[in-house]
């Protein structure tokens, strides 16, 4: 299955939903797709992940980078997922230390620092 | 001999394809269903570790996939053909190029592969490297003449 993209405003927050599966062939396209936001002026992002698949250290990279990104605009980047074999890869890596993870999207627009 | 001998061009887009592949071995090998996620994750990372050494060396040489059923269990070998050498030449201080990029994602990689998978060998030489992993298989049920 290949990656799906759709974005969504609420308030100043803005939701991306990622659908199929962020590997090393299609993370380049969320990659360009949160870089594009930024460059537009968003800069509090939630990344909404219930749709996705399969996420490996190429598509973690990818959030990282758009985390680097947003937080030099002193922005945000949320992240809602309720997988556990995505939030696995998070946990084995540290970066649920690193990333705000929310269980619905309705929580990561309400969520402040 | 392998049990599954898969070869493919270096490129982003076959890495699904050889983690369909190893799935699919590992599930007739008999590996738990349950693990079955992280044999896939784990030969994906191992798969664009590989890619990406062969692209960034310009290697037109395929990727190698060896899947292998054993007795009591089933190993999966990636291997490389870029010359291996530490990652010293690149500048330690600056933390901005490109070069930190690909070894941070490199050794993030690396990372979950190690957390993942209990039985793991990482070697490197001067004419590639491979990435050996194994896990256990539950042996079918005992068929009775």
């Amino acid at each position: 299955m290949d990656l799906s993209l759709s974005t969504e405003t609420m308030g100043d927050r803005t939701i991306v939903r990622v659908g199929g599966e962020i590997d090393v062939y299609t993370a380049p396209k969320l990659r360009e797709q949160l870089v594009e936001l930024v460059n537009d002026g968003s800069f509090h992002l939630v990344v909404d992940m219930e749709g996705v698949d399969f996420l490996d250290s190429t598509g973690l990279g990818v959030l990282v980078g758009g985390l680097k990104r947003v937080r030099a605009h002193e922005g945000s980047l949320r992240l809602v997922c309720n997988q556990e074999r995505i939030l696995k890869i998070f946990r084995i890596t540290g970066l649920t230390k690193v990333f705000p993870i929310h269980t619905s999207v309705e929580e990561a627009v309400a969520a402040t620092d | 001999m392998a049990t599954v001998e898969l070869r493919f061009s270096a490129l982003p887009e076959h890495v699904r394809t050889a983690r369909l592949v190893a799935a699919a071995v590992a599930r007739r090998a008999g590996v738990d269903e349950a693990v079955l996620d992280e044999v896939r994750l784990a030969v994906g990372e191992a798969c664009s570790r590989a890619v990406g050494l062969h692209q960034a060396g310009g290697i037109s040489a395929p990727v190698k996939v060896l899947l292998i059923e054993e007795e009591k269990q089933f190993s999966i070998e990636v291997g490389d053909e870029a010359p291996h050498a530490v990652p010293g030449n690149a500048d330690s201080a600056g933390g901005s190029g490109g070069g930190d990029a690909e070894i941070e994602e490199d050794q993030m990689g690396l990372a979950v592969i190690s957390g993942l998978v209990d039985d793991v060998e990482v070697s490197a030489g001067k004419h590639g490297g491979s990435i050996r992993m194994r896990w256990p298989t539950t042996p079918p049920p005992a068929v009775i003449d």
